[in-house]
């Protein structure tokens, strides 16, 4: 059962060869028993998630069931989701019960999917480890002295370990794709706009997007089916056609059967190759490309010249977007608010000094400094001109090939604190996944091998936009022919 | 270009981020280390280039004129940290 | 030192949509506390704003109305700052790209006409209440030190209209902002209510001496909620400046608030503090795209300017300056004068601007309303001018049946669009009897009938053989005093042209 697919769960719950109530009660006993080691979820309501259950087995009795109906779904704690404690991972929101729906947990809802909890993360998404969030750090199912990744370091844990046959992130940076890397899960950032970011927690407004996080490439496809769709709430929100992301997974090969996908052409560009790369991650995103080779595909020489830019580029956007975003948590309406204070002012300054977490205030920080009197064009503006530098690049990119792959993150899970001293190390971990966000394009990780101590490899496919029906098909076929996505753990049987 | 102790104290301020001397002196550390890697942007040359504000080049979606909320805010205050009569309470406004 | 004052206005006029900039909460004035804030203007985590197409319209309307540019692609920023009455800690504007660029207004001033400059207008939602005491509960924690935060404010839209440092005295400054005031109001962008705050002005005041090209120091007087303190704000810091200046001191910029009660200005030692608003494009927030299509749509729907309209009356009605200027001072007093020329026609134009500018101004005047709430329609005024004019009535006793109608409570105001009968006797009509019923009630009517008023004046004639002779003897005062009987003897019902008429008549046989 841990190891069945989404459509084999759905297959199962259709011929009610097992319930919704019992497929719950099944996964609410494994985090029973593994989520003390991991911290993976903050929040789990048993009574809530079984009467969900209990209203999808009524719709599949009914005969009125979709894809998803009666699946249990982590959530990342940064979606808000009506009369469920909703955090982000921080003190500031450790009292907030949200009194509204998420579009994305609206539509997982209307679908009768199962709120199996609230996964842990890194407070208000600032970071790469899952370590900064109030509730204590989540730990890697694979070795529990090292990291997830982050922020959706929750949502990969519980995938990783079994404990959600699906989970649902979101990515400013590369919050869904590294942490899937370095928890040896599958994770993709759709283009910006197609999932709406109505009711989830706002980072970075221009980056931030939601999506899933599953085994395989198949269940991603499942999972975005529901979670993508316009939302008139959201004015990113972009009016488009409904797509079936699952369209093209079976899609009948061109040619040989042997070489499935003949005529993809794949750019691995030199930039994500080079000094600061693991040999034992280069090593694996080597092999996967060979495997893709052999498969029909055709690689192809491309550039991105800017890319060692996109680091510097986002940690100036991303925390300018963040400093604004953030000032709404003043303790008036909601949340924290310091209990000694000595007029307003002393209370603004003292619940924002103790409800955000240091990484919290030290990005708010950067984020005011770089929009202040002065510092505006400096800083501010020449980041968005590199972001447009940035996106230049894949437009011409992509001219010549159609993904791009290579390496989530430079290297594999690290140890529990080994960079939480140093914030550009930290930063540096998103070297290869900013650049997506900066551009608005869709890109995923998928597991691929293993490097140091055993610890998953993950690779990186980036697509143009609204490519994601393809960049899942690709990674289907690739997942057809290795196994690296049904590696699991040990001890998380 | 690096941040003085007295830059980091009014960025603080301006955030409304109580921050003791000896935080003001962690932090700038930190946040000049970070300004390092930021000013790698200035190796490149942007004249010229249009700045970048979103991820997508789309105009805005605009609303009809219609009321579509109801009144929630007994549902809102139920967790707001302190209300009387309808109306958040803060320590009194200055003018 | 002679001295010259410089003044420009910015001004917040609250747009007439039913719901707000960015969400779908209503903006009725006056709901209990809290209950018009959604999850948007309260802030919440995760909501997001989307733009409400009839504040765009309305600014796009304003735009073409003051000869402006709109700009096809406009953007939202962001001004940081916090306040408790400021829910996201922004507030969601336009900085560099506004939606209205240039553009001017002109009024008539007591040395002619003026014209004022416009920098820009842009959107930008309103912030919400802070209040600081509690009506009558001692024991409320507002009286105890707090303050109580309402945001049924927050998210209004507002357009701000920024001027050039155009005018030069208080009075222009009045007149600038009693005529922007008419404009919006005249444009449906804006129900100008000052009391509720929907139309709120800022003056910057600087002086220099006269002469001078370059601007003094600026002092920004905020929130001016009606013209009086406009006027009262400006004349007190012009005073205050220029006696700083003289004195050998230097005026600081800064912020004041107007103290109507003591008739003074003072510094906001609140908006003092450093501010650094790190304005930057709204990432929530597309850029605003205008196409020529909406704008031409909007143009094609704009109702005639006051400007044109006046001076359309002044050339085409050979009305004067004044009474142009009354009658366009609001589209209801034109609309309230254009039904009565349309009652009446084109030879009544003069009887019908007189009389609103004189009798039904003044009655309103004094009843401190408008003339759209004149309890005299303008379908009974015109029944009124028929009465003069067929001689029923005369203009003086016009003047008492127009006292009645008003004071009457009883008499519904005609609407307007109502289908518009020509005035014929032989059409219902509702306001013909009102005005008819009073002349009876009040027994005003005139006594028309040559025969009734022959018997009367051949009497009067006989008692007063000594005027009589008078006349005769080319004495014209006498004929006055023949007319003056004659108007006695029937109670000054008579007819007075018809009396002059027959006394000339018989006195010549």
């Amino acid at each position: 059962m841990i190891n069945a697919s989404l459509k084999q769960l759905s297959a199962q719950l259709a011929q009610k060869k097992i319930s919704s109530v019992e497929l719950t009660q099944f996964h609410l006993d494994r985090i029973a028993r593994l989520n003390p080691g991991l911290n993976a979820f903050v929040t789990v309501d048993a009574a809530r998630s079984l009467a969900q259950a209990r209203a999808a087995d009524a719709r599949i009795a009914a005969g009125k069931a979709q894809p998803l109906t009666g699946i249990p779904v982590a959530h990342k704690d940064i979606f808000c989701a009506k009369g469920w404690l909703t955090t982000c991972g921080s003190k500031m929101l450790a009292n907030f019960v949200s009194p509204y729906d998420a579009h994305v947990v609206e539509r997982l809802n209307a679908a009768g999917a199962v709120i199996l909890g609230k996964t842990n993360m890194d407070e208000f998404a600032m970071g790469s480890s899952s370590e900064t969030s109030f509730w204590g750090p989540v730990r890697n199912p694979w070795d529990q002295t090292r990291v997830p990744g982050g922020s959706s370091g929750g949502s990969a844990a519980a995938v990783a370990a079994r404990m959600a046959p699906a989970a649902i992130g979101t990515d400013t940076g590369g919050s869904i794709r590294q942490p899937a890397a370095l928890s040896g899960i599958c994770g993709l950032k759709p283009t910006y706009g197609v999932v709406s970011r109505y009711g989830m927690i706002a980072f970075a407004s221009s980056l931030d997007q939601g999506g899933p996080m599953a085994k395989s490439a198949e269940d991603l496809a499942l999972m975005l089916n529901i979670m993508a769709g316009f939302d008139a709430r959201d004015s990113t929100s972009l009016e488009r056609p409904a797509e079936d992301y699952a369209r093209v997974l079976e899609a009948p090969p061109r040619g040989d059967r042997a070489k499935p996908l003949r005529g993809l052409r794949i750019g691995a560009p030199k930039e994500y190759f080079g000094a600061g790369l693991g040999s034992d991650v280069g090593a694996a995103v080597e092999a996967a490309l060979a495997q893709f080779e052999k498969l029909g595909a055709q690689r192809v020489a491309v550039n991105l010249p800017n890319a060692a830019l996109s680091v510097p580029a986002y940690y100036v956007i991303a925390p300018a977007e963040a400093s604004s975003n953030l000032s709404r948590f003043d303790g008036v309406r909601y949340g924290y608010r310091a209990t000694d204070y000595a007029d307003l002012a002393d209370m603004y300054r003292k619940s924002r000094a103790q409800g955000f977490g240091a990484e919290v205030k030290r990005r708010i920080l950067i984020g005011t400094y770089v929009l202040s009197h002065g510092y505006y064009d400096a800083y501010y503006l020449k980041a968005q001109k590199i972001r447009r530098l940035i996106a230049q690049d894949f437009v011409q990119a992509y001219e010549q090939c159609d993904l791009i792959m290579g390496p989530t993150s430079p290297n594999v899970a690290f140890t529990l604190g080994a960079k939480a001293s140093d914030p550009v190390e930290m930063y540096l971990n998103d070297i290869y996944t900013v650049a997506a966000n900066l551009a608005g394009l869709p890109a995923m990780s998928i597991p691929c091998g293993f490097g140091e101590g055993g610890m998953p490899v993950g690779l990186q496919l980036a697509g143009n936009y609204f490519t994601e029906a393809r960049m899942l098909q690709a990674a289907h076929r690739y997942q057809l022919a290795t196994d690296w996505h049904l590696r699991q753990p040990a001890g998380v049987e | 270009m690096s941040l003085s102790l007295p830059e980091v104290k009014r960025v603080a301020l301006l955030a409304r981020i109580e921050i003791t001397a000896g935080e003001a002196e962690a932090v700038q550390g930190q946040l000049n280390n970070i300004f390092k890697l930021i000013e790698q942007m200035q190796s490149v040359d942007t004249r010229g280039i249009t700045p970048m504000a979103h991820a997508q080049d789309v105009a805005q979606r605009l609303r009809e004129d219609r009321i579509t909320e109801t009144d929630q805010h007994a549902l809102y205050q139920s967790i707001a940290p302190q209300v009387e009569n309808g109306l958040y309470l803060v320590p009194k406004v200055i003018e | 030192m002679d001295w010259e004052t410089v003044i420009g206005i910015e001004t917040h006029a609250q747009l007439s949509t039913v719901s707000k900039i960015f969400s779908g909460a209503a903006t009725r004035f006056g709901a209990a506390p809290n209950v018009q804030a959604c999850a948007v203007d309260i802030a919440l985590p995760g909501v997001l704003p989307v733009l409400n197409k009839g504040a765009v319209e309305r600014a796009v309307r304003f735009g073409l109305a003051v000869g402006a540019d709109i700009n096809r692609r406009s953007v939202f920023a962001r001004k940081n700052y916090f306040y408790p009455d400021l829910p996201k800690g922004y507030q969601i504007s336009q900085y560099e790209l506004p939606v209205v660029r240039g553009g001017s207004l002109s009024m008539l001033v007591k040395d002619g006409e003026k014209t004022v400059r416009l920098t820009r207008a842009h959107l930008e939602e309103d912030a919400g209440k802070s209040l600081h005491e509690a009506a009558g509960n001692a024991h409320s924690a507002l009286s105890h030190g707090m303050s109580g935060i309402d945001l049924n404010r927050a998210g209004t839209p507002l357009l701000e209209i920024v001027t050039e440092p155009d005018m030069r005295s208080a009075e222009e400054a009045v007149a600038y902002a009693k005529t922007l005031h008419a404009l919006v109001r005249w444009i449906g962008i804006c129900d100008g209510n000052m009391q509720e705050g929907s139309f709120r002005c800022d003056a910057n005041v600087s002086v220099r001496p006269r002469g001078s090209a370059v601007l003094g120091t600026r002092c920004e007087i905020k929130n001016l909620n009606s013209f009086r303190f406009l006027e009262e704000a400006i004349n007190y810091e012009v005073r205050r400046q220029i006696e700083l200046l003289e004195d050998g001191g230097t005026v600081a910029q800064e912020t004041r608030l107007y103290d109507p009660d003591r008739r003074e200005t003072r510094s906001m030692r609140s908006k003092e503090e450093a501010h650094d608003y790190r304005y930057f494009p709204d990432p929530d927030l597309l850029p605003l795209d205008i196409s020529a299509e909406t704008i031409e749509q909007i143009r094609s729907e704009l109702p005639e300017l006051p400007q044109a309209k006046r001076e359309r009356y002044q050339n085409d009605f050979g009305l004067s300056a004044y009474d142009a200027g009354v009658l366009t001072q609001s589209r209801e007093n034109a609309e309230y004068f254009e039904d009565m020329v349309n009652r009446l026609g084109r030879p009544a134009v003069k009887a019908c601007a007189n009389w609103i500018t004189v009798e039904l101004a003044a009655a309103v005047n004094r009843a401190g309303i408008e003339i759209a709430q004149s309890p005299v329609s303008s379908e009974q005024l015109a029944w009124l001018i028929v009465r003069i004019d067929d001689g029923t009535i005369s203009s003086r006793a016009a003047k008492d049946v127009f006292q009645a109608l008003w004071q009457r409570e009883n008499i519904a105001v005609a609407v307007l669009s109502a289908p518009r009968p020509s005035l014929h006797s032989s059409v219902k009509s509702a306001a013909r009897d009102d005005i008819d019923n009073i002349i009876e009630q009040l027994g005003l009517k005139q006594i028309s009938d040559t025969g009734a008023l022959e018997d009367v004046i051949v009497q009067v004639l006989a008692a007063n053989q000594k005027s009589v002779e008078e006349y005769r003897a080319g004495k014209e005062k006498a004929f006055n005093a023949l007319v003056g009987q004659a108007m006695k003897a029937t109670k000054g019902k008579g007819n007075p042209a018809l009396i002059n008429g027959i006394l000339k008549k018989i006195l010549a046989r």
